[in-house]
């Protein structure tokens, strides 16, 4: 079995965001990556089917230099290869990062291919489903459970109100959500191995960016509370403020 | 997760491999000793259960070869596994140091081939402990007075003597003892369960609760000849292991630190007293802007050993330096960060009271804070004061 897991750096979830002077992008200079969360799921998924299967783990990443410490955190924890695919920036447009992804991933031959369901940073949960259209391969997306037999694929995931399972054949691309595993730590033998793997690179012309940043801002500071009273005479106000003003009760 | 301070940017410095292992020791401290720490502090115990998953990660050992099991990491990467772990509890570091500074090191290094096959792999993986017994009642500071002896006998020797003030002595598979062979100091490993072998665990610990601190009585204990560590070579060579400790004990220092600093920043910004958050006082600020400064100026101390150590150019002086340095301005600013605290200061609600208290040990074992002053003194002077 060839298994691929694409993967994706974000910002720290516990980053302080600046917002860059172009009012356009974020200040990057004191931001603390890691792996997208999501993708921790992809890349322990990946290598419980290697423990059961016997296969490689491929890292496809794409992005600027800095992004190969996340590809070594990955690495370390068990992955066996890894493809960096440099560029300056990481494009907004999540048509051109699945149509680089899709291009090399065409080159591996990969059975399985695994996905965060999305990246925590912008959010767009768009990678795996285009990779699907684009190589004509199913995706189950936002998977909770994952059992494959032979060529069988069983996965689950969590709708409204309930557990839908879903069945596919190889070649398959999942994206995973929490509770389909707990990852592992990286081993520090594994990181010293993981420094002994070369990343390869990979030079790819990128598709035209069809969508533009106009501006980003921080969300609106949070009003001020408000103090109604104290002690037990307050509480009819307060529902009554909560009911008619925050309209939070009813 | 925690974020450790890093005023000078000194993150910069460090390689991938070295934040990686910084963030796996991490993980491991937020998760699985954090959520225990208290309970077992309380209850004056060590969590047994974490050692086998400490040897799982590699953090037993790490900088010896691969062939033995060990991830054979530099010594940046062993100072921040071992900041990481002190940040939970100096009982968790103290238990990584022992086994790898004190245990598999003397084996590594003074042992047989087969001593080093036998052992290394079953330490590594956390299958077996290992304590070192060095102290004894009546000889601390000046080990090399240790009335503990050792007799040849037909089959291997006999030996008798008291150790005391022994980390994991009462959960160890093994001892490193040392003990007078033919007037000599000589390094023996002895297995629990031999005849004449015997712990008793010491009570009423104020600090370092949760790490188990044994006596070691040894009444005509007998052991094969194939236990005596044959490369040693005297005094020398348990000061050699202390080293290798030390070196971990400057970097773990930080973290207690760290973890006290953290603390009380946070608390400092969200009391009001006078109306007024207590860090917007001036003797509260002064306090922080001290805590931030010596963590600082600790972290390049320690930064530089560990380049030292991994160049080959490094003197124990240096590391004598560290140790005596960074553990007494971690104990400065545990006490600050109580007070910083007030009366929430003296509740193991919080953390800082138990590193405080854990920092009394830390600046007496491994040579007080007093003797490296004289280990330094005749070094620059050339004078010893010892005697
Ligand atoms: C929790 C804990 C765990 C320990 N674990 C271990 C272990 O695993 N293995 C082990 O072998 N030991 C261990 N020790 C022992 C530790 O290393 C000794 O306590 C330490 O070396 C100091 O010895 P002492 O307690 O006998 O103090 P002493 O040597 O009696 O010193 C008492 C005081 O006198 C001062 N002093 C002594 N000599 C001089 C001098 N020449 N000039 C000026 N001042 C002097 C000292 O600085 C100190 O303040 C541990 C200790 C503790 C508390």
């Amino acid at each position: 079995m060839n298994i691929a897991v694409c993967v994706k750096q974000v910002p720290d979830t516990e980053a302080r965001i600046k917002i860059g002077e172009d009012k356009k992008s974020i200040d990057e200079s004191e931001i603390n990556f890691i792996l997208n969360p999501y993708d921790e799921l992809a890349v322990e998924e990946a290598l419980k089917l290697k423990e059961a299967h016997e296969s490689d783990v491929t890292i496809i990443s794409l992005g600027p230099d800095r992004i190969t410490s996340s590809m070594r955190s990955a690495l370390a924890m068990g992955a066996t290869k890894a493809i960096h695919i440099k560029i300056d920036s990481t494009p907004v447009d999540p048509m051109i990062t699945a149509t680089a992804l899709a291009q090399v991933l065409k080159e591996g031959n990969y059975d399985v291919i695994l996905l965060g369901k999305q990246a925590i940073d912008d959010d767009n949960a768009q990678i795996g489903p285009i990779l699907s259209e684009l190589l004509d391969i199913p995706a189950i997306n936002v998977i909770t459970k994952l059992d494959i037999q032979g060529d069988v694929v069983i996965a689950e995931r969590q709708i409204e109100g309930g557990v839908e399972k879903t069945e596919a054949k190889l070649p398959v691309i999942l994206t995973t959500q929490r509770g389909l595993n707990e990852p592992r730590y990286a081993s520090l033998k594994g990181i010293m191995a993981a420094k002994k793997i070369q990343i390869e690179e990979k030079n790819i012309s990128l598709t035209d960016n069809k969508i533009e940043i106009v501006e980003i801002n921080n969300p609106p500071q949070k009003p001020e509370g408000k103090i109604v009273g104290e002690g037990a005479e307050a509480v009819p106000e307060l529902i009554r403020l909560l009911k008619e003003e925050a309209k939070v009760i009813s | 997760m925690f974020e450790s301070l890093d005023y000078y940017r000194l993150d910069d410095v460090l390689s991938e491999e070295e934040k990686l292992v910084r963030t796996t020791s991490r993980q491991f401290t937020e998760d699985r000793v954090m959520p225990i720490i208290r309970e077992y502090h309380r209850k004056a115990e060590f969590p047994s259960e974490l050692i086998t998953e400490m040897g799982k990660l590699g953090l037993l050992g790490s900088t010896l070869p691969e062939k033995f099991g060990c991830a054979d990491m530099n010594y940046t990467s062993y100072g921040l596994m071992l900041q990481e772990l002190e940040r939970g509890d100096s009982a968790i570091r103290s238990f990584a140091s022992v086994q790898s500074s004190l245990v598999m090191y003397p084996i590594y290094k003074f042992g047989s081939e087969e001593q080093k096959e036998k052992w290394l792999p079953q330490l590594a993986t956390g299958n077996k402990v290992g304590c070192f017994g060095l102290t004894e009642p009546d000889f601390g500071s000046n080990p090399g007075g240790m009335r503990t002896t050792a007799q040849k006998t037909a089959n291997g020797f006999i030996l008798n003597g008291v150790k005391m003030w022994i980390t994991n002595g009462t959960i160890a598979d093994i001892a490193i003892i040392w003990a007078k062979y033919e007037n000599k100091i000589q390094g023996f490993i002895v297995e629990k369960g031999t005849k004449g072998f015997k712990t008793n665990i010491i009570e009423g610990k104020f600090s370092l609760r949760a790490s188990n601190t044994a006596e070691i009585v040894l009444e005509e204990c007998e052991i094969p000849q194939e236990n005596i560590l044959p490369i040693t070579d005297g005094l020398k060579s348990p000061l050699k292991c202390l080293t290798q400790a030390r070196f971990g004990i400057a970097w773990g220092a930080i973290g207690a630190a760290m973890a006290c600093y953290n603390e009380s920043l946070n608390y400092a910004k969200t009391r009001i007293q006078f109306d007024k958050p207590i860090a917007s006082f001036q003797l509260v600020q002064e306090k922080l802007v001290y805590m931030v400064t010596e963590i600082t100026k600790a972290q390049l101390i320690a930064l530089q050993i560990a380049k030292l150590q991994d160049d080959n150019k490094i003197k124990h002086t240096h590391i004598s330096l560290a140790k005596r340095n960074n553990v007494s301005i971690a104990l400065k600013i545990a006490r600050l960060a109580r007070g910083i605290l007030g009366a929430n200061g003296i509740s193991d609600e919080y953390n800082t009271i138990r590193h405080m208290l854990n920092l009394e040990t830390v600046i007496t074992y491994e040579g007080t804070h007093d003797i490296h002053t004289l280990v330094i003194g005749e070094d620059i002077t050339g004078i010893s004061a010892f005697n």
